[in-house]
Formats: structure tokens, C-alpha cells, sequence
């Protein structure tokens, strides 16, 4: 645990400055409490954006402004910056009312200290990042694993109380440091034992053993069989499209038997499941198709005499369009390359043109379930069940999250859709993530929430330190009526 | 402003954030705030709309590396300027360091004193590189650095208690194109740094920011009543371990002071103030302690 009375190095920047315990660095906005490093940001405001409006319009009339913050319901105060209080007991740092069409709704903000948190990371790609179950390194420290994979891309599980304060206090550091990046929509380097190194920033294309990731796959071999089986229809014999999952035989294929493709004697490697559908054709990798493959031909067996003739010709090509070969059969049978014919380069672009960018998506994810509740009222259980009952929304820097089901508050949201820089860290180590309760003042007072401390949020004078920040458009404005997921 | 109207908040490599802020009713162009570790720029550019985009794009350039630059020679600026001391070699290190060496014979003092002004400076001169503006303000903190083409003025307010809100005006002049002035800067015991004096705030002007800084500082010390009971003051390192300051006792508060006691005070700065006018290191400089104002002379002001 933090001793309270230590001073504390601050490393968020340059100057490190060493603060003392209830007192700020030069920054004025980090601060050591009771020995905890605490942001003390100016708290964002997140303004709804005219519906025509540009993303940085003030909604404060210059004219005959009153000196006042907030004027309105088109003004959410959100947690970021907000702090934290300690102990937990003592209300919330702000309690902010907001008059909503007449209905008086109340915000609690607070900063919450996550002691239990991750991220979730989808890597939109086919390449062989590791194997499931893989431990995930930053700087050599383990921070998560390799989960279980998606459609079309890798998904990595990171962080958690594990790796956190679960191992060696360099793990612990390093995890911690790996999250607050990720979450603040930084780049990160990660290694997977046995497996690529990757380079990972949310919204951005992943970076795979230094090359960067550009397409999705269309779908799998089986797949991509399934969508361009007509548009190769008389200009090729035989495709085979290389995928790491199901490797694609067009002749043998559903797809290209219903349009009359007649055998071609091909033998395919790897184990079929169903006709013209093959798994495990090699190993996974870095090459065509998220295979280990350069040279696609060794995914073939020579091929059988009783259907084959000489002069077949054959397309091979992955499942984003990025390999691609044109084979015809010579009189021994053996597949020779020769130049592709233009017609057929087309349907190549094709697949390549239909592929979605590959992209890496963070999701931050933390439990809320502890002692930050006392902050909001003094019968916590409350607060989880008007949660749960969707009568309380739950924020996350002004950001809709997806709650999970079950006890406590747990809950996920995208890090994209915050405002830069929301989340800080302590210590401890542990992350600071904003969160904002919003609920009707009536069933705010009935939980037993501390009444006396709120605010109109109209009250809030300039003297409340803060910054305005665009409301993102494609999130709903929280004080709004809540739609239930 | 097409360019930056997409982007929300810019994002620049490494720490430092840009973003636009909410324009002013006075130009109807959006400031740009730069904020790096401590940090914090609010910059007001008025000319083409294009000048003004280039200007803000040079002054986002070059502000990504000023936090590196001034840590990497963080220990010799945390030093007592002598004419022995090693000089530095950054550039807006020397910015500070050619402020404060005329300060050097009125007490210790090191290049810090002109940090926030020096940035300042740095940051605008980056701007005027870039293009032509009628008028220009680089705001850090307080310490502004100005620019002003023929024919513009900039009215100049000061206001006691901004923090609580709400707008007294204590004092107002105007500057035009003609003043030399283009360094306003603002020193006193509320701000970020700690002051060895006991004044609200002294604003002073001088032809840079980086000197008007420097001398606010210096003034801002000299209004003091030193061994006086209701002045609380701790070393500065038992608040800040690593300040420039060292040992030296920064005040912390200052109890009800009685007119003559304020009178006292602040002749001790104006005193100062006259002498730094007097060897043309400043313009003019305004101290305020406890509801009271003191401007220097006149006759300096010629």
C-alpha cells in the first residue's frame, strides 16, 4: 500500500517533479494524497454539439455571459479531472444537478480508482500473432494472454488484478503503464511468447513484426469461394484460396459445383471437413493467408491423373488478395506459374477491394463494484441495483459503456469514444478511469444519495478549474433519455 | 480552419496536447491551446484566416519539443546565475538566461525566473516566422508575449481574484504598435511559482517577455515586510524539493496588513521597480497588495 506520508516522483513528464504528500507538482495537475499520485486535472466538460454545429462551437453566448460554467442541459459535467476522494466515504467530488426538460437529474462524478481493470484488444488480422493462451509481454513483463480469436482478427486480454498486484512489482508497474497508454489511445509494443510482435494503438492499423497490417480478410477460403465463385466462372478451371482457418477449393467447392465447375484432380494437404473446405493446409504464420506459406504450391499434392489434363488453369490466392498466382498445368501435370491474365487480375483486386481496413480496437474494462459506490450514497447495494435497473445511467467520461450482466458494475467501453488523456494511474499500481452516474434527483434521493452536496450545475462558477470538450457525435448525450441496450 | 476543424483534440507525438479552443467574440477566430507537462499556452492569433492556420500549425511544431528541451538542461537553469555560471545552449535556455543575468546583481537568481516568458516568446517568434498577423498573443500562464503590426493596439485589464470568478478590473491601459513593450508578464504570491515577497501581483511590461517575467519576479520580491509576524514562510524545498529556490523562505500567507504596513511594503517594490525602469530592463510596472495599488513613476514612462 501507498505510505502516506512518502513523497512521491512524479513521472509523467519530463521535469519529475518529487511532491510532497497533499500537495501538487509544478504541473498543478498531479498531486501526492495520503501518498496516491492523483490527477487534479481541470474537470472536461463535454458539450453537445450543435447537430450542424463544428465539433469545437462554445455553447456559452459571449454576449450577456453571467460568469457562470454551465448553463444548461446542453452541458455534462463529466468525471474526468473530477478526482477522487479519500476515503470513499466522503461524497463524490462533485454532485452536479442539471435541469433535463424539467426533470431534475443528477450527476455524480467522481474518478474512480480501478484496482480491478483491463483492456480487451481485437487486432483485425489473420497473421498468426501467437497461440491461444500465449502470455502477452511489455518490456518483457507479463501483462495478459492471447484469447480466444474473433472473426478475421486476434484478440489479446491484458491487465487485470493479476498483473497488476497479483505479480512482481515491475510487472505491476509496466502493466499498468501498458493500460494507461492504451486506454489514452496511445501506441504500445507488445511480444507474445512463441509468437509476433505487435505494435497496438486503438483506432490505428496493427504493426505485425514491423509490417504493417493494411486489410481484413473478405471472410475464409470457404467463404471467399462463396462470394466470387461466379465471376471466375469461365476464365479459370481451378482456385484455391489459402486461408490460415478454411482453405478454399472452388472445383470441389459447393459454390462452384452448383455452377457446373468440372473436377480439376486436385489434392489439397491439410484436413478437408467438408467438400472443397480444408483445415490446418499448414501452419499458422506470417505468410499468405495467415499460413507459414510463401510458396503456395506446397499446400498441393500432384494431382490426380483420372480427372487432370494438361492446360488447366489455376488461380491461387489469399484471402485479402495480397498473394496471388496464376498456375496452368503442363504436360506432366505439374502446375507451372505464368503471368495472370487481366481478366482475372480484376477479381483479385476485387477480393482486395472488399476487404475492410484492419484496425485495432482497445476496450477499457473495470469493475465499479467496491467502495467508489459510498462516494455516491450511503447504501451502496443501491447504486448497483439502480444500475442494473437502468434507472441509474453509468458514463465513462461522458462515453456510453456496455454493462455486464450480473453483480456489481462492470463494465466495458470503447477508449476511442472518450475524450484524449481521460484516464490516469496510482501507484498502487492502479488505474484512474472517469465514471458518471445520471438518474433522476428523486430516485437519486431515495438511494440515499448525499443530498446535501449537490450542486446546481448551472452554479458552477468559472472558479471550478475546467476545459470544454466536444461532445463525440456519434455518442448519445447522457443526460438524455437512456434506450436500453 | 478547415484543416484543424476536423480534428477535435490534436494530438501531437509523445505528451504534449493541442487543441483548439472556443473563439473569441472580439476576432470570431478559435484560440489554440498547447499544454505539455506543466505547460500551458492559450495562443489568440488574428490576421488571414490562413495565416492564422500556418501560425498555429508553426506554434504546435515547435512547442513539441520545448518540455525536453529545457529538462535536458534542467539542473544548470535551477542554478544561480553568476558570470561564472555555464552558460546554455538551448534556445529558449538563453532566452532566460540573457533575462536574468541583468537581475543577477539585485540577489540570487536563476534562469527559472524566465521560464514561463521565454517559452512565450519562443513560441510567437515561431509564428511570426511562419506568416504576417495584425495582432498575436502567446499566453503562458500569465507571462505573454505579444505581437502587434502598425496600426494595432491591445487593450490591457488587469482583475484581482480571477479564480474567484467574476471580473474587477483594478487597473487598464492600451498598448499600440508604437509602445516597445511586447513582454507583459504577472508575479505575485498566488501563482504557480513561489514569490520571497508578500505581493498580490506586480504586472509588468518590458520589450520582452521573457525580461517582463524575470522582473515581475524580482519586484514581486521586493514588496515584503521581512520579520513580520502575520507573513507565514517555510523554505521553499520543504514545499517543492526540487526548487530553484532551495532553502529560501517563500511566503505561504500573509495576514490583514494595516495601511501603513501595505504603504511599507510597497514602496520597497516600487523602489525597485523605478530602478529596473530606470536602466530601461522594463516599460512600467503595476503592484497590488491587499486592495492597494502602486504604478511606477511617471516620468519613466516617457
Amino acid at each position: 500500500m501507498a505510505d502516506p506520508t512518502a513523497t512521491i516522483r512524479c513521472d509523467a513528464c519530463p521535469v519529475m517533479c518529487n511532491i510532497r504528500p497533499g500537495l501538487a507538482g509544478a504541473c498543478d495537475r498531479y498531486a501526492n494524497a495520503d501518498g496516491l499520485l492523483v490527477r487534479v486535472d481541470p474537470l472536461v466538460l463535454l458539450e453537445a454539439a450543435h447537430a450542424h454545429g463544428t465539433p469545437m462551437v462554445s455553447l456559452q453566448p459571449t454576449e450577456d455571459w453571467d460568469g457562470r460554467l454551465v448553463r444548461g442541459a446542453d452541458t455534462f459535467v463529466t468525471a474526468i479531472g473530477a478526482g477522487t476522494t479519500y476515503p470513499d466515504y466522503k461524497p463524490a467530488p462533485f454532485i452536479v444537478a442539471t435541469d433535463v426538460d424539467g426533470v431534475d437529474m443528477v450527476t455524480v462524478v467522481t474518478e474512480g480508482v480501478f484496482s480491478y481493470c483491463g483492456v480487451k484488444i481485437k487486432i483485425d488480422t489473420d497473421r498468426h500473432l501467437g497461440n491461444e493462451r500465449s502470455i502477452v509481454r511489455a518490456k518483457g513483463e507479463p501483462i495478459g494472454h492471447v484469447t480466444t480469436g474473433e472473426y478475421g482478427s486476434q484478440m489479446l486480454s491484458l491487465g487485470g488484478v493479476g498483473h497488476l498486484t497479483g505479480g512482481g512489482k515491475k510487472e505491476g508497474r509496466v502493466t499498468c503503464d501498458t493500460l494507461l497508454a492504451l486506454s489514452n489511445k496511445q501506441a504500445v509494443e507488445l511480444t507474445i511468447d512463441d509468437g509476433a510482435t505487435v505494435i497496438v494503438q486503438a483506432g490505428k492499423a496493427p504493426i505485425v513484426n514491423d509490417v504493417m497490417e493494411t486489410r481484413m480478410r473478405v471472410g475464409c477460403g470457404s467463404a471467399t469461394i462463396g462470394i466470387f465463385a461466379p465471376q471466375w466462372l469461365g476464365k479459370v478451371d481451378e482456385v484455391v484460396v489459402v486461408d490460415d482457418h478454411i482453405t478454399g477449393v472452388l472445383s470441389e467447392h459447393q459454390g462452384g459445383k452448383l455452377l457446373g465447375v468440372q473436377p480439376t484432380g486436385i489434392r489439397m494437404r491439410g484436413r478437408r471437413s467438408t467438400p472443397g473446405r480444408y483445415f490446418q493446409v499448414a501452419h499458422p504464420g506470417t505468410g499468405w493467408g495467415g499460413t507459414d506459406i510463401s510458396d503456395p504450391l506446397s499446400i498441393l499434392d500432384p494431382f490426380d491423373a483420372k480427372h487432370a489434363r494438361a492446360g488447366i488453369r489455376m488461380l491461387m490466392v489469399s484471402t485479402t488478395g495480397e498473394h496471388y498466382g496464376y498456375y496452368v498445368l503442363d504436360n506432366d501435370l505439374r502446375p507451372v506459374q505464368q503471368e495472370m491474365p487481366p481478366e482475372l487480375q480484376e477479381s483479385v483486386e476485387r477480393i482486395a477491394e472488399n476487404c475492410e481496413p484492419a484496425l485495432c480496437s482497445v476496450l477499457f474494462i473495470g469493475g465499479a463494484g467496491g467502495s467508489l459506490r459510498a462516494g455516491v450514497t450511503d447504501n451502496p447495494v443501491r447504486l448497483t441495483q439502480s444500475v442494473g435497473r437502468s434507472i441509474t445511467r453509468l458514463t465513462c467520461g461522458g462515453a456510453p459503456v456496455y454493462l455486464w450482466p450480473g453483480g456489481g458494475i462492470t463494465f466495458m467501453v470503447d477508449v476511442l469514444k472518450l475524450p484524449d488523456n481521460a484516464f490516469g494511474y496510482v501507484p498502487t499500481p492502479a488505474l484512474v478511469a472517469p465514471i458518471e452516474f445520471t438518474l433522476p434527483l428523486a430516485d437519486y434521493a431515495a438511494m440515499g444519495g448525499y443530498m446535501d452536496h449537490v450542486k446546481q450545475a448551472s452554479a458552477l462558477d468559472t472558479a471550478t478549474p475546467h476545459r470544454f470538450a466536444p461532445q463525440m457525435s456519434e455518442n448519445p448525450w447522457p443526460l438524455l433519455p437512456m434506450t436500453k441496450h | 480552419m478547415a484543416a484543424f476543424a476536423d480534428d477535435k483534440a490534436l494530438t501531437m507525438a509523445g505528451r504534449a496536447v493541442a487543441r483548439l479552443m472556443p473563439q473569441t467574440a472580439a476576432s470570431g477566430l478559435p484560440r489554440l491551446h498547447l499544454q505539455d507537462g506543466p505547460i500551458d499556452l492559450v495562443i489568440m492569433a488574428e490576421g488571414g484566416t490562413d495565416a492564422v492556420e500556418q501560425a498555429y500549425r508553426a506554434a504546435q511544431a515547435r512547442f513539441v519539443t520545448v518540455l525536453d528541451e529545457l529538462c535536458a538542461e534542467l539542473p544548470l537553469l535551477r542554478q544561480g546565475v553568476t558570470p561564472e555560471t555555464a552558460r546554455p545552449t538551448g534556445m529558449i535556455a538563453c532566452r532566460m538566461r540573457a533575462a536574468v543575468e541583468p537581475l543577477a546583481v539585485y540577489g540570487f537568481i536563476t534562469p527559472m525566473a524566465a521560464v514561463a516568458g521565454a517559452v512565450a516568446e519562443e513560441i510567437l517568434a515561431a509564428m511570426l516566422e511562419a506568416g504576417p498577423l495584425d495582432r498575436a498573443a502567446v499566453n503562458n500562464g500569465g507571462d505573454i508575449a505579444l505581437h502587434l503590426s502598425p496600426g494595432r493596439s491591445l487593450a490591457i485589464g488587469m482583475v484581482t481574484k480571477p479564480e474567484l470568478g467574476g471580473i474587477d478590473l483594478f487597473g487598464r491601459f492600451t498598448l499600440t504598435h508604437e509602445d516597445t513593450a511586447r513582454g507583459l508578464a504577472t508575479s505575485g504570491r498566488h501563482g504557480r511559482s513561489f514569490s520571497l515577497g508578500i505581493a498580490d501581483a506586480v504586472t509588468v511590461l518590458a520589450r520582452t517577455a521573457a525580461m517582463a517575467d524575470a522582473a515581475a519576479t524580482v519586484i514581486a520580491n521586493a514588496v515584503d515586510l521581512p520579520h513580520h509576524p502575520l507573513v507565514q514562510r517555510l523554505p521553499a524545498n520543504r514545499i517543492q524539493p526540487d526548487s530553484d529556490l532551495g532553502d529560501s523562505l517563500v511566503t505561504r500567507d500573509v495576514g490583514v496588513l494595516s495601511l501603513a504596513e501595505k504603504t511599507e511594503a510597497l514602496a520597497g517594490g516600487v523602489a525597485m521597480a523605478d530602478r529596473l525602469c530606470a536602466e530601461g530592463l522594463i516599460e512600467r510596472a503595476a503592484l497590488h497588495l491587499q486592495g492597494e495599488t502602486c504604478v511606477t513613476r511617471e516620468t519613466n514612462h516617457g
